[in-house]
């Protein structure tokens, strides 16, 4: 599954657009930014509500596919201007991460 | 053995900034062929140790040497020092102040992270002088 088929069946809006045929193999939820970074697999996507600055380096570093903001939450300004600037896709839905989860599970 | 030395300053006041120096030895490891998990735990443990000295000890200094076998990791900082050093490697203690907290930080995992993903780590820490932290992570075969 790639980030753009994910998009597509789950009605994700794009915040930070990159390299969208990357692949999505594992899914993972949290918002402590620690926990995440040692956690969170390789090409997963991560579904948080946290949209600072501090998110773009974590999703760099664990090397995630993508980012999804759950619940409509707020991408700073910053954080945007660097995730554009790393090349991390950043999506965005008004579902909690629970149901997004659930949807993503049965696609993976 | 030869290795390449690398050296970055990480600037205290400027939180948002934090990762860069992890972020550049993560492509550089990258570009020289490292296998993905030894770069993910080099980048890991060095990311909260920049976060550490951000917001504990206003910057400080990196100084990375990378063999073909193994990443050393040096980061020093002129910081207030660790009182308790026990206390401080217990996962879940923090004295990290609350707007670190809204960022997704503090949750006291730094040192328990660090300690995680390195096959060694050293703390020398002198209350008023500062704190050298010495990383170890072996790279074993992909």
């Amino acid at each position: 599954m790639t980030v753009n088929e994910l998009i597509k069946k789950l009605d994700l809006a794009v915040l930070v657009e990159d390299d969208l045929d990357r692949e999505v193999t594992d899914c993972y939820i949290g918002d402590l930014l620690s926990w995440v970074m040692g956690r969170a697999p390789e090409d997963s996507a991560w579904l948080t509500v946290m949209g600072n600055i501090n998110s773009i380096a974590v999703a760099t570093l664990a090397d995630v596919s993508c980012i999804i903001l759950v619940e409509d939450a707020a991408l700073d300004a910053d954080a945007k201007a660097k995730a554009e600037m790393h090349g991390v896709n950043i999506l965005t839905t008004s579902q909690n991460s629970y149901q997004l989860a659930v949807a993503l599970s049965a696609l993976l | 053995m030869s290795s390449i030395h690398l050296h970055y300053d990480v600037s205290g006041e400027d939180f948002t900034r934090a990762g860069e120096a992890s972020g550049l030895v993560k492509k550089r490891l990258k570009a020289l062929g490292y296998n993905t998990d030894a770069i993910r735990r080099v980048a890991i443990a060095m990311y909260e140790a920049e976060i550490n000295m951000v917001i504990h000890a206003d910057g400080g200094f990196v100084d990375i040497d990378i063999y073909p076998d193994k990443v050393e990791i040096l980061l020093s900082d002129r910081g207030p020092g660790i009182p308790d050093v026990d206390k401080a490697m217990q996962a879940g203690f923090s004295t990290a102040p609350d707007n670190v907290r809204n960022l997704g930080f503090g949750a006291g995992m730094g040192l328990p992270n660090i300690k995680k993903y390195t096959d060694d780590m050293k703390i020398d820490t002198e209350l008023g002088v500062g704190t050298k932290l010495y990383l170890t992570v072996r790279v074993n075969e992909a």
